[in-house]
């Protein structure tokens, strides 16, 4: 897999309804969605919660190959925390190997977190596949601004997200090309023992580092050339507006969270 | 002449599966000489990028096959590392690759990586370094401390030292000024008539490879529609300027006169070919 694959926290251009939202709005449908996962506690709340990832993923029309793509990198996670959940849930006990043992309660638990991660990070994928870096920020400045008053840099910290999120791309690509220009020198990420692969990554660190601040002071002396002075009376060429889809989708979203509430209660599955 | 390296059906898509996908490489045929002076051009995202790293096996093919001296580069492990190092390649920009504290230490990774013995690598090094005009005091320095032409030598070098048998620049002049230009090209010369090397130049500048290489290969749109000596190349013209890369200067005075009625040979590149076409036509109108 080449590092240009690599598609965590990308945004694909598109112009379905998800791409034509408000920022705002997708930001607390997130909110709300991983809100609502974390109520799910039994198979029909997370069949709920299954169908109406699903049918925003068929709407934004991402695709799933991406999705899938996007997921390898926490794989890891995933599993990692499936096995722990599966061997150290206290419960009814049916099957035992010296300190290790499965219990019912385990494999529910185990199932119900891997869905519970993977279904979250589809759903955080969905946002920034769908939203550029910029309205993201936006949205989020727009979100945070209330706590202005209490003198939180809101603007601030939106700007720094953003450059953030716009030099990840770039970066990833410089690694790439620095990587291969060592590689031609015949340097060798791949193999040997973990000491040998640290010290591997050192003809990578160096120049990643030294371009990564190049850049940063670049864009410092570009934006202040462009008398960037922070927040401050700043304006905006793209208002934010809410339109009559936006309230929909945030109806819908309450709607979700009180029907897995309520599917909780019902005494069916464990 | 002998093949050295050779692309069969060599074809390259990005990002499959995405929206993003691409096919930048599409059928390529690619042939490069023992010896010669290669040129590549094509203007940017041509592919021109993409075909020079599956030459050194940092790009594996979609499909299609990469052979050096025959032999398939991807056909073991230890084959596709032997490769990277008698096809040395130099990335634009090689200047953001370097890391090592001495100019010493940065040239002599590639060797190292090579297991060759310490003698070796000295004297490697020390070459190299000769072939780009840094002195033994600077090679104490730190490649930091250097301006942007010593450092993109100082990168060179670094490729140059594991006495590749073909050597790839990739836009080796980019952001130069033309005394570094000037130095950097006779460096790559100077290198060329050593070893009988083969040397591929990447270029978008039609003036620069123009007056260097033997042979030239144009790269349109993951395809290569001409090769062959930059006369016939030039003789493209039209194709050549629809392409977004145009021909030498001289080249396109001369198709002017050509198209204004003249009965003058429009393949020449150089003002001492020029001369010459100016010559031959005057003769033949004189005679008549």
């Amino acid at each position: 897999m080449a590092l240009k694959d690599i598609t965590l926290g990308q945004y694909f251009p598109g112009h379905t309804i998800f791409h034509r939202m408000d920022p705002r709005t997708k930001i607390l449908l997130t909110v709300g969605y991983i809100a609502a996962l974390f109520l799910c506690t039994n198979v029909p709340a997370y069949l709920l919660a299954i169908a109406v990832l699903a049918g925003a993923v068929a709407v934004s029309k991402v695709g799933v190959k991406a999705i899938v793509r996007g997921m390898r990198p926490v794989l890891v996670i995933v599993i990692i925390t499936g096995v722990l959940n599966l061997f150290y849930t206290p419960g009814q006990e049916i099957w035992r190997l010296g300190f290790l043992r499965i219990t019912v309660e385990g494999i529910w638990s185990a199932v119900f977190m891997i869905l519970r991660i993977m279904l979250l990070i589809t759903c955080t994928f969905l946002l920034t596949y769908t939203t550029s870096p910029i309205l993201l920020t936006d949205g989020l400045e727009k979100l945070l601004s209330p706590l202005k008053a209490l003198h939180v840099p809101v603007h601030e910290l939106a700007m720094m997200m953003s450059i953030a999120l716009r030099f990840i791309p770039t970066l990833i690509e410089e690694t790439d090309k620095i990587m291969s220009a060592q590689k031609a020198r015949g340097a060798d990420f791949e193999s040997g023992n973990l000491v040998q692969r640290a010290r591997a990554l050192v003809p990578l660190l160096v120049p990643l580092f030294i371009s990564a601040f190049r850049r940063a002071d670049e864009l410092a002396v570009a934006m202040e050339c462009r008398c960037y002075h922070g927040g401050e009376g700043r304006t905006r060429l793209r208002q934010l507006r809410f339109q009559s889809f936006d309230w929909i989708a945030l109806v819908l979203a309450v709607l979700l969270i009180a029907a897995v509430v309520l599917l909780g209660r019902l005494p069916l599955f464990p | 002449m002998e093949p050295i390296l050779e692309t069969k059906q060599l074809s390259h898509v990005y990002s499959t599966g995405t929206p993003f996908e691409r096919a930048a490489l599409v059928d390529v045929d690619f042939t490069a000489y023992r010896g010669e002076y290669l040129g590549i051009i094509g203007h940017t995202g041509s592919g021109k990028s993409t075909l020079i790293q599956h030459l050194n096996g940092l790009l594996q093919p979609t499909s299609g096959q990469v052979f050096l001296e025959g032999k398939d580069i991807w056909e073991s492990k230890e084959r596709t590392r032997q490769t990277r190092f008698q096809v040395g390649l130099v990335f634009q920009y090689p200047e953001y690759q370097l890391f090592e504290e001495t100019v010493y230490k940065d040239i002599s990774f590639g060797p190292k990586n090579m297991g060759l013995d310490e003698g070796e690598v000295d004297r490697r090094v020390r070459e190299a370094a000769h072939f780009v005009g840094l002195t033994d005091e600077q090679l104490q320095g730190s490649p930091f401390e250097l301006s942007g032409g010593q450092k993109r030598r100082v990168a060179i070098a670094g490729v140059i030292a594991m006495e590749p048998q073909v050597l790839i620049l990739d836009e080796p002049t980019a952001g130069l000024d033309p005394v570094g230009v000037e130095q950097i090209l006779g460096n790559i010369r100077d290198y060329h008539d050593a070893h009988n090397a083969t040397i591929i130049l990447v270029s978008h500048s039609m003036e620069e490879v123009a007056r260097t290489v033997d042979r030239l290969v144009v790269v349109n749109d993951g395809r290569i529609p001409f090769a062959g000596a930059p006369r016939e190349v030039f003789r493209h013209g039209e194709e050549l300027e629809r392409m977004g890369l145009g021909v030498p200067q001289m080249t396109r005075v001369f198709h002017r006169l050509r198209a204004m009625g003249l009965d003058i040979d429009p393949s020449v590149y150089t003002i001492a070919q020029a001369r010459q076409a100016v010559l031959d036509y005057l003769a033949r109108k004189g005679a008549r």
